[in-house]
């Protein structure tokens, strides 16, 4: 399992109720399943990953976040998660306020464009940044809204949504994955 | 044709009320199993047939000598497996295959009801059918499932029941049936009026079916089972038995001479009357005006677990109608899934060999028998 995925769980409390947004093969689901709460379901617009989901015996519905999210009531889960695909969507923007508005707590992780090696990247070679998070290239990623750890937090201290923002500038740098846990 | 006579039969005694205002009561359920129910009777699951099927679903059908209707799905070592699961399927009442309608016998005037019998619907339906959990004495179902009409009896069971089925399966079916629906069943009943021999619906007195009525009715309704480009891709302008066309009316086509074949065979295990009231008691379903015009509430009290599934080329139960029902259960969180599942097959998908579709329900059923088991461990 992805070391992400390890400290994702661990932010999830014993018994809430969760719903994975975006949730892939279900790899995720399935660990938080079996070692965290019963209570969890995904959304997952792949149909193959649907069916990868259903094998794994796990509720998922197959549905598109930017458009499904809207069918859930207000503060219906205790956590939403949203792994690695905030910047793939539309209108992101949309996505996080739909997000804090179904789940109490969100947590959302994403690929951290200031890492220092992008950085080194872009200003040596000259070209866009190819990682092993951000394995493709400009034509065919499906990354729309790339974004940095700071910017992330500046948005969310905008926007007046709760956000743990220690040590912004070291983590900024250095880590190639920004993990948070937001709430209105 | 066999004796429909010897079908098994639960007689009801109890009366049931019937939406029209009607009271019914000694009447005969038809129904089969497979499969065998456990000491602890946890592994019943109830499957619902659509407007043309009946209770022979796996095996062989007694009566037609053709393979059950979702034999695909269920039997030993199938998708549901009937050396594990014990399956339950009636014949709705209003039907031919045993169970109360049209063709039995009224008592006031010992001839056929024809169409003095009562208007039924999908809720009598399935009411009547609840009566065989008492007679295996299952106190909860594991399971229930239907595709289309079957769809809409899962649907209208889990709120009339909330509490007596562990999971529900309802497939490319509706909650409310949209006036396209409506107008395409209502061609087919047009269909079977407009023959002579159909004499008000009393046509058994004068040994004369409506077999053109109802074969054009079928030829319609099929049409609508498949989708534009399984036509298509099976058919295209293929020539029937011949090389040219020949400028008359014969079935120059392919296609055709296959709706007419399909027309047909329906009419030879089919009544014509039963098309007429099973259509209207599809027609008549609105789950959400039964709740006014809030489906969620018809759930409200449930903690059945629910997978919904609709398939990608079906458009006469599209994936939209089905994801609203979803939408209801998510709304008020429920526990439901839901799966499009890719098939150039139409609406028929749900009774033919589309492995995605087959494993999606063995998958679903057989996760939750074990959490169901892990729990009572």
């Amino acid at each position: 399992m992805k070391k992400e995925f390890n400290t994702i769980a661990s932010l999830v409390e014993k018994k809430s109720k969760v719903l994975d947004v975006g949730c892939g093969d279900g790899e995720l689901m399935k660990y938080i399943n079996e070692n965290i709460t019963n209570d969890i379901r995904g959304l997952e617009i792949s149909k193959s990953n649907v069916q990868k989901c259903v094998a794994k015996g796990l509720t998922v519905i197959e549905g598109d976040a930017e458009k499904d999210l809207k069918q859930f009531p207000n503060s219906s889960f205790d956590y939403v998660i949203l792994s690695q695909t905030l910047q793939a969507f539309l209108d992101p923007e949309n996505v996080i306020s739909e997000l804090l508005r179904v789940g109490k707590k969100a947590i959302v992780t994403i690929p951290n464009f200031g890492y220092w090696k992008v950085r080194i990247h872009l200003l040596l070679r000259g070209t866009m940044p190819i990682t092993k998070d951000l394995p493709n290239e400009w034509y065919n990623t499906p990354n729309l809204h790339m974004c940095t750890i700071k910017d992330f937090v500046n948005y969310c201290n905008k926007k007046n949504i709760k956000i743990n923002s220690k040590n912004l500038s070291y983590k900024n740098l250095f880590s190639q994955l920004g993990i948070f846990v937001i709430e209105k | 044709m066999n004796d429909i006579k010897k079908v098994k039969k639960l007689i009801i005694d109890k009366p049931l009320k019937l939406d029209c205002g009607q009271t019914i009561s000694n009447f005969p359920l038809a129904y089969e199993t497979y499969g065998k129910l456990n000491d602890k009777k946890d592994n019943a699951i109830l499957a619902f047939h659509a407007l043309t099927g009946d209770q022979f679903a796996s095996g062989v059908n007694p009566i037609t000598n053709k393979e059950g209707w979702w034999n695909y799905l269920i039997g030993p070592g199938k998708a549901i497996d009937t050396q594990k699961y014990f399956v339950i399927c009636a014949n709705v009442i209003g039907g031919c295959m045993g169970s109360y309608g049209p063709s039995n016998i009224n008592p006031k005037t010992n001839k056929n009801f024809g169409t003095e019998f009562p208007v039924i619907t999908i809720n009598d339906m399935v009411n009547a059918q609840y009566h065989l959990l008492e007679f295996f004495k299952i106190k909860k179902l594991f399971s229930v499932l239907g595709g289309s009409m079957g769809g809409m009896q899962v649907l209208q069971f889990v709120s009339n029941f909330p509490n007596k089925s562990e999971t529900a399966i309802p497939i490319a079916c509706t909650h409310s049936h949209s006036a396209q629906n409506i107008a395409l069943n209502e061609l087919g009943r047009q269909s079977i009026m407009a023959d002579h021999n159909w004499a008000n619906g009393f046509y058994e007195e004068n040994s004369k079916s409506p077999d053109k009525g109802l074969a054009v009715a079928r030829m319609a309704a099929h049409i609508t089972y498949l989708s534009k480009k399984g036509l298509q891709e099976k058919f295209g302008r293929k020539l029937q038995e011949r090389d040219d066309l020949k400028f008359g009316f014969d079935a120059d086509f392919q296609i055709e001479s296959y709706l007419r074949h399909q027309g047909s065979v329906f009419v030879d295990r089919f009544d014509a009357n039963s098309y007429l009231y099973i259509t209207r008691a599809m027609d008549y379903f609105d789950l959400s005006k039964q709740f006014d015009g809030n489906l969620s509430k018809a759930f409200e009290k449930t903690n059945t677990k629910f997978f919904i599934i609709s398939f990608t080329s079906d458009w006469l139960y599209p994936t939209s109608e089905n994801r609203e029902i979803v939408i209801a259960l998510n709304s008020i969180g429920k526990d439901v899934g839901f799966a499009e599942i890719t098939s150039d097959k139409g609406h028929d998908s749900f009774l033919l060999n589309v492995p995605d579709f087959l494993n999606t329900i063995k998958n679903f059923l057989n996760t939750s028998y074990n959490k169901l088991n892990e729990k009572r461990i």
